[in-house]
């Protein structure tokens, strides 16, 4: 076994990874390395085509192969080692991350500070457990969307789409303008999961159905599906099924919510919030094991990218800090504790030393039609347009504020 | 008669509820509208609807078989799926550069069709390796 030492290896080469090394190099650490699963970086960007990206980061609106684009091309004008077709099999507690490829068989990499950026996968049919046969035809939105995006084929000619998370919703859309007869999306809630400009462009412009408070009770055929129950929902989210309806389609999509992906992390030893599915970070983002740092969809599920290259620029700079030797004294279970409270049902970052200044992201647990956002004790009250637990809300709180919670015993936010 | 109407801007992702009002078929007031931009959305979805279009076409000699592309700014909503069906006979040949224009007037619309990625030409064993 090939073994080699990097100051940082970023593991992923999507939009968290790519903005994490340009930050690493960016900040003077020269030894930085990507590694990629797949044959090329990008990530889920590669087969996100519609635009609405970037408007943040940019000023404009890009489709997702030309957000990543930008951010490769600067990675190889930097001469960033990126290994591609290149799968991390292990991470342990002393930053050894062992690569395996066909190209280079199995390597190890001991790194000074690792930032893990592997993303998230997609939830399946066993998360929801939708009872009824088991046939072919029953897909997650971003496999169809890399079947039709990437491969070129489509997975049927009448579908049924279950869950209104924005991927669900733009799938609707290019379903129906690939001549896929799009039946209706299908969400269990009583409020739509994806962002209000999708509802408006991709299912309202095509008089695509919403059906909220409804669940898909049965799935029918043997080989290939050939329909779904649908029912209205009680309030303990039962099918209530005197008035279900039968819906006939060869294709039953789901866009049921993501995992972040954190075996690797686990196995180096990392603590995992049981809310986020991601690990617990300070303000540096970053984890329970010095050294090794969090960002984009592995550390929390975010609904836009520009918020996860901020979010990764800040984990690469935090890692190359840690190479130096200057990161500060801030640290998981080491600094100040912060805590969702009423209305919240998650913040990152978990700990903040109060010495530097803190963006937070957190989402709220319900739709509110109007709010107050609460950081105590006594930080400050902003006001916010309507919430809604699909759309991430961004806080940037001063040093000059946050040190007026020393004493305390932490920073809680509160929706009300 | 003075009525008003409601629309979902698609401006950015924070998506305002967007209140029109609206006398005789004509736009009087734009309310509700968080940046100038939903302002200038209302109007425009108001007296000519216009989305970008994003699809795909194929792609020959090429690391991936299709490419991405866009209108590279908005066309008449109502040519959406003439748009797509214009797209069934394009072909286009590795090596692509991301930006570069697939299509010149898409459609008579004035905008052109851009590659959304680039996409370099390969030799035949590696196309084949990417489809098993």
């Amino acid at each position: 076994m090939r073994i080699v030492e990097r100051d940082v290896v970023v593991i992923g080469g999507g939009p968290a990874g790519l903005a994490a090394a340009l930050a690493v190099r960016g900040s003077g650490v020269e030894s930085v390395t990507i590694i990629e699963r797949d044959y090329e970086l990008g990530g889920i960007l590669n087969q996100c085509i519609h635009n609405g990206f970037g408007v943040h980061v940019f000023g404009e609106e890009l489709t997702g192969p030309e957000y990543a684009s930008r951010f490769v091309r600067k990675v190889v004008d930097q001469g960033i080692e990126y290994l591609t077709d290149s799968m991390v099999t292990e991470i342990d507690g002393e930053k050894n991350v062992f690569v395996a490829s066909p190209s280079s068989g199995l390597m190890k990499i001991e790194a000074k500070a690792v930032v893990l950026a592997m993303g998230c996968r997609e939830r399946t049919r066993p998360a929801i457990n939708i009872p009824g046969t088991r046939p072919a035809g029953v897909f997650t939105a971003g496999s169809i969307q890399h079947l039709i995006n990437i491969d070129g084929y489509l997975p049927g000619k009448r579908a049924l789409i279950v869950g209104s998370g924005d991927i669900g919703l733009i799938m609707a859309r290019r379903l129906t303008l690939e001549g896929v007869k799009v039946e209706g999306v299908v969400e269990i809630m009583s409020y739509p999961g994806g962002l209000n400009r999708n509802i408006a462009q991709c299912l309202n412009d095509f008089g695509i159905p919403l059906y909220l408070g409804h669940t898909v009770s049965r799935i029918h055929g043997m080989d290939r599906i050939e329909g779904a129950t649908v029912a209205p929902v009680d309030e303990k989210r039962l099918p209530i099924m005197e008035k279900s309806r039968y819906i006939p389609c060869d294709t039953l999509v789901l866009s049921v919510g993501l995992i972040p992906e954190n075996e690797l992390s686990r196995m180096a030893g990392v603590a995992i919030s049981s809310v986020t599915g991601g690990p617990i970070v300070d303000e540096n983002l970053q984890t329970s094991l010095d050294g090794i740092f969090a960002c984009g969809n592995v550390l929390h599920v975010h609904d836009l990218v520009d918020f996860v290259t901020r979010e990764s620029e800040r984990a690469g700079r935090s890692a190359a800090a840690y190479v130096r030797g200057d990161l500060g004294t801030s640290g998981v279970g080491r600094s100040m504790p912060v805590r969702p409270g009423k209305g919240v049902r998650y913040v990152v970052p978990n700990f903040v030393s109060l010495e530097q200044d803190v963006e937070f992201f957190l989402r709220a647990s319900r739709p509110m039609e109007s709010a107050v956002l609460r950081i105590t004790p006594g930080l400050k009250e902003v006001r916010q347009r309507a919430v809604k637990p699909s759309e991430m809300i961004s806080v940037r709180i001063p040093a000059s504020l946050l040190s007026r919670a020393a004493g305390s015993d932490g920073i809680r936010f509160e929706l009300e | 008669m003075q009525e008003t109407r409601t629309m979902t801007c698609i401006s950015c992702p924070v998506g305002c509820q967007l209140t029109l009002t609206v006398n005789d078929g004509e736009l009087v007031s734009v309310s509700n509208n968080e940046c100038k931009r939903g302002a200038a959305y209302a109007r425009d979805e108001f007296y000519n609807p216009r989305r970008i279009l994003t699809s795909t076409v194929k792609v020959v000699g090429g690391v991936v078989p299709q490419l991405p592309v866009r209108t590279r700014g908005p066309i008449p909503k109502g040519l959406l799926m003439e748009g797509m069906r214009a797209l069934r006979s394009v072909v286009v040949k590795a090596p692509i550069e991301v930006g570069s224009v697939v299509v010149c007037d898409f459609l008579g619309t004035g905008q052109d069709l851009i590659a959304s990625r680039s996409v370099s030409a390969v030799a035949e064993e590696a196309s084949i390796r990417r489809h098993e």
